[in-house]
């Protein structure tokens, strides 16, 4: 098992920033017909979007909805797994009806977590559509659903791991593989 | 997740982080509840099912409500609809039901321990929702939801509790878990109707009801049990009220920001007059609803855990 480093600090940013491009760019193609929210989903897509925010309301101000989704109530693993997690709570304060979604989050891997994402936003109503961003993309697909802007594509055995680490949460920005041979 | 026990029947045994697993997870689960669409698929293929033995309204409807916002499915009996009419025993009746796959029970019986005495003889979850003057857990978990709600923090706090204590499941269940908490509890109420020894309680018990309540955050009014009476306590309904009851005399000796709780059903002119029942600082519907929030919260905790086998409960 060793693990190697994929995005170093200034690599991370600037996949970030790559998102926060292609988000500014259908916020500013479509601004006179839709309203756009960010949804992350916790822990690391919440962190992720909140930088995204950031970052995009220096551009001409754009202002831009926010909410954080905790996916737990709706995984499909629940049953399975023996540690029950921490709820950490969804906080998303504004209708979703009619908006334009950008969902956010670190890691796009089998895609059970996306699924789980957009059954709990369409519980809590109707919107215009949901978009999929991951900073990285990693392989290994179990569902048929696919991101519509990744930062990063990268090759990886199913037990391989991705690490996100986050300065909010881990003190340092950077993201590693980690390979179990 | 702390929280690993098979049942649910006693806040005796609970450490104070389980405790505070539990608010927090329900804290959560109240979200869901104001939302348009107040469903999450969490206990879907789950079989839910309240067998009451005993009359209720809140509790049930609470429990019930509580796990269809889960997608659990839900069944429901009472004895007067169920076979225990016809001679057949507690533990056969819930045995049969488990039998047709049934993962949670949620069971009020007018007999003390008989919800534990079916938790040790099953394997299903066992929810206590009340069992003959022994506890209702879930009653003192939504009381300290609510508490903490209002007062922002539990440890610290002084909360008086009156009225008939002895009768009284949800003073006992609050009791065990305030104890945990580092809640200060005093108990006032007619000597006929405190235990005959009130050691084990380890609370304060009030000579008069100025004392009670001058320090306390929390005022909890009992109700009097007249159904579980089988001698005379008091010597009428209005020499109770007078004295134990909650009405524009009594309330001058409390804080300001004290609040005001009761478990439901009121009788109303007896232990708490109409005014303060539904006065500012009466919580007692958000009692209620966080009620749901909390029952939501205990019914998550034990479906999703893998089935143990050592049949730990608490």
């Amino acid at each position: 098992m060793f693990e190697i480093e994929i995005c170093d600090e200034n690599e991370l940013k600037n996949r970030i920033n790559s998102i926060v491009e292609f988000i500014k760019d259908i916020i500013n193609k479509e601004i006179n017909n839709n309203s756009f929210a960010l949804i992350g989903i916790k822990r690391r897509g919440a962190i992720l979007a909140d930088r995204i925010k950031e970052l995009l309301s220096k551009f001409n101000n754009i202002f831009i909805e926010i909410g954080y989704l905790d996916i737990t109530l709706y995984r499909d693993d629940l049953s399975e797994i023996s540690d029950l997690p921490q709820l950490l709570g969804t906080e998303i304060e504004f209708d979703v009806k009619n908006k334009k979604i950008f969902l956010i989050d670190d890691v796009i891997f089998t895609g059970r977590t996306a699924r789980a994402a957009i059954d709990a936003i369409l519980d809590l109503g109707r919107p215009k559509q949901i978009l999929l961003t991951t900073i990285i993309d990693r392989n290994n697909r179990e569902l048929p659903i696919q991101p519509d802007f990744t930062g990063k594509f990268i090759e990886t055995a199913f037990n391989d791991i991705v690490n996100v680490y986050l300065k909010e949460i881990d003190g340092k920005d950077e993201i590693t593989l980690t390979r179990c041979k | 997740m702390l929280f690993k026990y098979k049942d649910f029947i006693s806040t005796i045994n609970l450490s104070k982080e389980e405790i505070f697993e539990i608010l927090d997870t329900a804290k959560h689960m109240k979200e869901i509840n104001k939302r348009e669409v107040k469903k999450v698929p969490t206990l879907k293929g789950k079989t839910i099912s309240t067998a009451f033995f005993e009359p209720s309204t809140r509790t049930r409807t609470s429990f019930e409500i509580a796990a269809k916002r889960l997608s659990a499915d839900t069944v429901s009996f009472t004895s007067t609809t169920s076979s225990t009419t016809k001679g057949e025993t507690l533990l056969d009746t819930i045995k049969n039901i488990e039998n047709m796959h049934t993962d949670i029970f949620v069971i009020r019986h007018k007999c003390s321990g008989a919800v534990k005495f079916v938790a040790d003889n099953v394997k299903a979850h066992i929810v206590n929702a009340g069992d003959g003057t022994n506890e209702h857990p879930t009653q003192a978990m939504l009381d300290l939801f609510t508490i903490r709600e209002h007062k922002n923090t539990l440890t610290g706090l002084n909360v008086a509790i009156i009225g008939d204590i002895d009768h009284s499941r949800v003073a006992r269940s609050n009791i065990w878990a305030m104890q945990k908490l580092g809640i200060n509890v005093i108990l006032y109420g007619p000597k006929t109707m405190l235990p005959s020894d009130t050691t084990p309680l380890k609370c304060h018990i009030a000579k008069n009801f100025k004392e009670a309540v001058t320090e306390a955050d929390v005022v909890m009014m009992l109700r009097i049990q007249l159904e579980r009476q089988n001698k005379i306590l008091i010597p009428s309904l209005r020499e109770y009220a007078m004295y134990f009851g909650l009405n524009k005399t009594s309330a001058k000796y409390l804080k300001k920001d004290a609040i005001i709780m009761h478990p439901g059903p009121i009788n109303r002119g007896v232990e708490l007059s109409t005014e303060y029942a539904d006065c500012d600082r009466s919580v007692i519907l958000n009692q209620v609803e966080n009620g749901i929030a909390v029952r939501m919260a205990i019914l998550y905790l034990l479906g999703m855990q893998k089935r143990r086998t050592d049949g730990s409960s608490t």
